[in-house]
């Protein structure tokens, strides 16, 4: 009998999902000794038409990393969903929108304003801007781009996806129990979330030095402080996210000195990511006084940026509203 | 603005305080905007930030949370809770582009009913005057009722 296929495809993404396969090490060989890898841009080249030329549900499994920006990313998407029996959202981009999915405070005309015009680093007196079709010279041949859409969207936006491996990028432990359920036909249901369904303050290294109840008088960031490598980072004031954070990953960050910013994305109760991280830190502040709530809410310098990093997308509110008078205007901030 | 067009405003109310006054305007046969469908929670501390968000996604055009005034909570200190919350809450909202006037938080107690009256037609007006918030919304997320026509809210079986 045939080894299984398995496609790898990346949409918005930056690579380091490509890099989270390289980092299973010699576990590796395992995979390539169970499976054929038949379609994977960044290291193997097999094009688009190698794909379009396989059977629908060729492909036992293909993992699709990154968020979906381009009409191009749409349309990979939608083929690799039809040619494989799996589709499985690899990493943050793709499971909640990642950061790319953040572009979503702006839309496609303030971002294209910006990008290849306002920019301090860009000199375009003509104003060009990239088109979607380019006819060259005498003869007619026309080159065209994908369109570049709005909004991110996630991957279960855009086409139906059986299952998610969480993470920025997902935890080499998580990749391989994902193949390894995969292998041994021991997936959960369908829309599983492949990672186990607790915060991680549940394997935080720290969490002994968690106190029963958390009283923060002030919010700190890194780089104001001198962090104490053993105890509880909320403890010590810093914005941590691990109350609302899937576990998963083995807390990496934390260990290194630096707090949860959230890329597992939240446990299946919960459908808006940053509105219960939101929630999270808000409960813990330790006041009553109108003023200085507001005070203490001030030090947490992006909120957006803090409590959506990973899931904008995702969230329930999706994107920025568009002011209604420009229509086109971007965050005035 | 269409002729047609009405706020929608969802309204958290506490059942201690907040929702009792509610009682106490009808009781009175206060009349006031009827803008606003009231859900009642047992403290404004129980109100989750999804609560808010999920009333502006599926169609509300302002969202008012009515709590008991500071040091009156049936449960010590949930409306503090619930005051931090919409503190953040509200400047989240602001960066996502909604006008912060459309959430608005208010601590009325059970013998306040021409407060809600007033409070509630002071977020019609204020509603009014903002128009309609238009979200939108991935291509495959279906729209809410809303969008569709003018079709009353419906308790939605995709609850949070």
């Amino acid at each position: 009998m045939s080894k299984p296929k398995v496609g790898f495809y990346w949409c918005a993404s930056c690579g380091g999902c490509e890099e989270a396969v390289v980092d299973l090490a010699e576990d590796v060989l395992k995979v390539v000794e169970a499976v054929d890898i038949v379609f994977w841009p960044v290291a193997l080249d097999f094009k688009r038409s190698d794909v379009e030329a396989m059977k629908d549900g060729e492909l036992a499994v293909c993992f699709v990393n990154g968020a979906i920006r381009t009409s191009e990313q749409e349309e990979m998407a939608e083929l690799l969903r039809k040619k494989s029996q799996l589709l499985i959202a690899f990493g943050s981009c793709s499971h909640l929108g990642g950061i790319p999915g953040l572009a979503n405070l702006w839309d496609r005309q303030a971002i294209f304003d910006y990008v290849y015009k306002e920019a301090p680093s860009v000199t375009n007196p003509e104003g060009v801007v990239p088109q979607e079709q380019t006819k060259l010279g005498s003869n007619g041949y026309a080159l065209t781009l994908p369109s570049f859409r709005d909004s991110v969207r996630t991957l279960d936006q855009t086409v139906e996806v059986d299952y998610y491996l969480p993470g920025c990028p997902p935890p080499v432990k998580l990749i391989v129990n994902a193949v390894t359920a995969i292998l041994e036909n021991k997936l959960p249901p369908k829309g599983t979330v492949l990672a186990p369904d607790k915060a991680l303050c549940e394997e935080c290294p720290r969490k002994p030095t968690k106190p029963d109840k958390l009283a923060l008088k002030e919010l700190k960031r890194p780089h104001q402080t001198l962090i104490d490598p053993e105890k509880c980072l909320l403890a010590q004031g810093l914005l941590c996210l691990g109350p609302a954070t899937r576990s998963g990953c083995g807390a990496p960050c934390v260990s290194a000195n630096m707090p949860c910013t959230g890329c597992l994305g939240p446990t299946s109760r919960v459908k808006d990511y940053g509105a219960k991280a939101l929630s999270a830190i808000a409960s813990l502040i330790d006041s009553e006084d109108e003023k200085e709530i507001a005070a203490l809410m001030e030090q947490i310098v992006d909120p957006v940026g803090t409590f959506y990093r990973y899931s904008l997308p995702a969230s329930l509110l999706h994107r920025r509203v568009r002011s209604r008078q420009t229509r086109t205007g971007g965050a005035s901030a | 603005m269409s002729k047609e067009w009405e706020p929608r405003i969802v309204a958290f109310f506490c059942t201690w305080c907040t929702y009792t006054a509610a009682d106490l305007a009808g009781i009175s046969r206060m009349t006031y905007a009827p803008n606003a469908r009231i859900v009642r929670v047992m403290c404004s501390g129980r109100i989750d930030p999804q609560f808010v968000l999920k009333a502006f996604a599926d169609g509300a055009d302002g969202v008012l949370i009515g709590g008991c005034h500071p040091g009156d909570c049936h449960y010590q200190a949930g409306n503090y809770k619930a005051l931090r919350r919409y503190t953040l809450l509200k400047r989240l909202i602001t960066e996502l582009g909604i006008e912060p006037e459309r959430l608005r938080l208010e601590w009325i107690s059970a013998s306040e009913g021409d407060r809600v009256q007033k409070v509630m037609n002071e977020m019609a007006e204020t509603i009014r005057k903002l128009g309609p918030l238009r979200l939108e919304r991935p291509l495959s997320q279906p729209l809410p009722d809303t969008e569709r026509g003018a079709v009353p809210l419906t308790v939605s079986g995709r609850g949070l």
